[in-house]
């Protein structure tokens, strides 16, 4: 039976929340089919590599050195599509991060096969039949995969990690450095670290609502609070009021949080593109109208400047006890 | 510079989506469709850098109904266009990106653009396969980029931050949000855009490996329930989603 290979992201020489959620995906896959899951470790040396059996890996595959600690396409590239030639794979699995979504094209290319992005469910039907939104999310397509091997990514969020008992395997491969066409030579990380709206499990959006800049701190406080990350709309942005990396929707980033408040926001279709599929919505908004409460699970009708402060200090006081 | 975007043609992001009668792909009756927004930042890119000597040449894969897009990124100032004359888009980004590479290969182009992604299929990826197919350096998603003496740096949002990759020309980018505000055809350009050569090429797209079996709409969200007006709300809210959502 086929193996998957399963591309773990590390960030700083630590694996990520998604690196579980990858495994867990790959994990449903060969429970269904038979085979192995192996995961692969590209980064520099010293990546923490225990639990990964628990968390559903058969054998983990590290390949470390110091000029692969930061996201290199090149080296990356070569190194999985190297490492997928070389094993029994019939799939290759990353997550659909900014990582992954650059990899993962660039993997389907060097192995000339499919490639199915942000994928939302996996199931076996004599094929690999996947789940993926199309249309920002507005459809959900089923897409029969007819040529193996392939390579698909997985939404951030949607595989809950698994705890399999397993202990994995480790082995450490050795790789020769190539060509580099690209080369990330920094990252600029801002100041003050915040979570990142695509990959929070709590996202909290301010809209145009919010009357200017200088009130974003109420959002920034309710986040913060929550343990979540700062989001806002394509109007808040636009208006320079916040960074890009915080838009949530169709021309911004597609989340799916355990819990998504809209503070401010109407619910246009560009927005509700994005966020719709988190698993409960709380809409906040002075006019009882407002699509946004189409989509809401919970809402309050009021004002923001209000309502915001209030939630905050209640929370304070939950905290508290 | 000599400078070549690939656009596709996509459903506006207004659009209400309905699933056609083979269950399997969009109604498109009563749909407008659009130049992809991210294609947008990639023509404007283009026309911003080609500099007096230089060229910027649109190549789109598609069915007839596709010059019309092409014609729009000529009307915003494109040279010439190019449409590789298929039945529709295939659904595996692979058999798009090698017909794409094929006409670009040997088109001795000093940067090939791309949006980051068509927001239709959502693929995020046919401009990373064209670069991989064609040897060339390629940085994803780019929201700034700087170009000097055949040398360039962009920048790439990532989680929580901004990668600065480094690369030589020829290259391949794709294009994000933020690169820079693309123009509205002027009239004149409309009327231009008329007159611009666009070649019709016949393109044979294989099946590939992927099949849409079927195509659904997101289930409605359960309706839900306003907890109260103003402040004293509150309580009720945090109750709720503590209690019944259980997600604090
Ligand atoms: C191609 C395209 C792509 C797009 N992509 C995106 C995208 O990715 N993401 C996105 O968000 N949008 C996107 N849009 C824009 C979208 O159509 C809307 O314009 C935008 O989402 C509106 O932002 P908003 O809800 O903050 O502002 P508004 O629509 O102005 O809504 C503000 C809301 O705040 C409420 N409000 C005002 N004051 C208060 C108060 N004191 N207390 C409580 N509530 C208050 C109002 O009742 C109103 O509902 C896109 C549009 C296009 C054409
Ligand atoms: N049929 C097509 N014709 C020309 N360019 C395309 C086509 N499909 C995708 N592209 C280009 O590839 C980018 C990414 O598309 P996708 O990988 O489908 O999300 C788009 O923004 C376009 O620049």
């Amino acid at each position: 039976m086929a193996d998957i290979l399963v591309v773990l992201e590390q960030r700083d020489g630590m694996l990520k929340r998604v690196a579980h959620e990858a495994l867990a995906a790959a994990r449903s896959l060969v429970d269904a089919q038979g085979g192995e899951v192996h995961g692969l470790v590209v980064g520099p040396p010293g990546v923490a590599t225990d639990g990964l059996g628990d968390a559903g890996a058969d054998k983990v595959f590290v390949v470390a050195a110091d000029d692969l600690q930061l996201y290199q396409a090149d080296p990356y590239a070569r190194i999985v599509a190297e490492r997928a030639a070389t094993g029994a794979y019939d799939t290759v699995l990353l997550s659909a991060t900014a990582m992954g979504k650059d990899l993962g094209p660039r993997l389907a290319a060097r192995l000339r096969c499919p490639l199915a992005t942000d994928v939302t469910a996996v199931a076996v039907d004599g094929d690999l039949v996947v789940t993926r939104p199309v249309y920002a999310g507005k459809a959900v397509c089923q897409v029969k995969i007819t040529q193996r091997p392939c390579v698909i990514s997985v939404r951030p969020n949607v595989f809950a990690p698994v705890q399999s008992g397993r202990a994995a395997t480790l082995e450490t491969v050795d790789v020769e450095s190539g060509e580099v066409r690209a080369k990330t030579v920094r990252v600029k990380e801002p100041e003050k670290a915040t979570l990142d709206v695509a990959e929070a499990s709590i996202v909290v959006s301010g809209g145009r609502g919010l009357k200017g800049p200088e009130n974003f701190h109420l959002i920034e406080e309710l986040a913060e609070m929550l343990g979540g990350a700062p989001g806002a709309s394509r109007a808040v942005v636009d208006a320079g009021w916040r960074p890009h990396a915080e838009q949530v929707g169709q021309t911004g980033k597609t989340v799916s949080p355990t819990l998504y408040v809209a503070v401010g926001i109407s619910g246009a279709i560009q927005h509700l593109a994005g966020m719709r599929t988190s698993k409960v919505i709380v809409a906040i908004n002075r006019d009882k109208d407002a699509p946004i409460f189409k989509v809401a699970d919970y809402g309050v009708v009021g004002d923001l400047f209000e309502v915001v402060p209030r939630l905050i200090d209640e929370l304070k006081k939950l905290r508290g006890n | 510079m000599k400078i070549a975007v690939c656009v596709k043609r996509v459903p506006d992001s207004e659009t209400r989506i309905r699933v056609a009668a083979d269950g399997r792909s969009m109604e498109p009756s009563g749909v407008k469709f659009v130049l992809n927004p991210y294609d947008e930042f990639a023509v404007e890119e283009a026309l911003q850098r080609k500099g007096d000597e230089g060229e910027v040449v649109v190549v789109s894969l598609g069915d007839d109904a596709v010059q019309e897009t092409i014609r729009t990124a000529l009307a915003m100032g494109a040279d010439r266009g190019v449409l590789l004359k298929t039945d529709g888009v295939p659904p595996d980004p692979l058999v798009t990106a090698r017909l794409l590479a094929a006409e670009l290969e040997g088109g001795d182009y000093d940067l090939i653009l791309f949006g980051k992604l068509a927001i239709d299929d959502y693929h995020h990826g046919v401009g990373l396969m064209v670069a991989e197919l064609l040897g060339l350096p390629c940085v994803s998603s780019i929201v700034h980029l700087d170009l000097s003496n055949g040398k360039g740096v962009a920048e790439r949002e990532i989680e929580g931050g901004v990668e600065v990759v480094e690369f030589s020309l020829p290259a391949v980018l794709t294009a994000d949000k933020g690169l820079n505000e693309p123009r509205y055809p002027a009239l004149r350009g409309i009327m231009m855009a008329k007159k611009k050569p666009l070649e019709v090429k016949a393109a044979n797209a294989e099946s590939g490996g992927m099949e849409i079996v079927e195509m659904t709409l997101p289930p409605e969200r359960q309706g839900g329930r306003i907890v109260g007006e103003g402040p004293d709300a509150v309580p009720s809210l945090i109750d709720a989603l503590r209690n019944e959502a259980k997600v604090l």
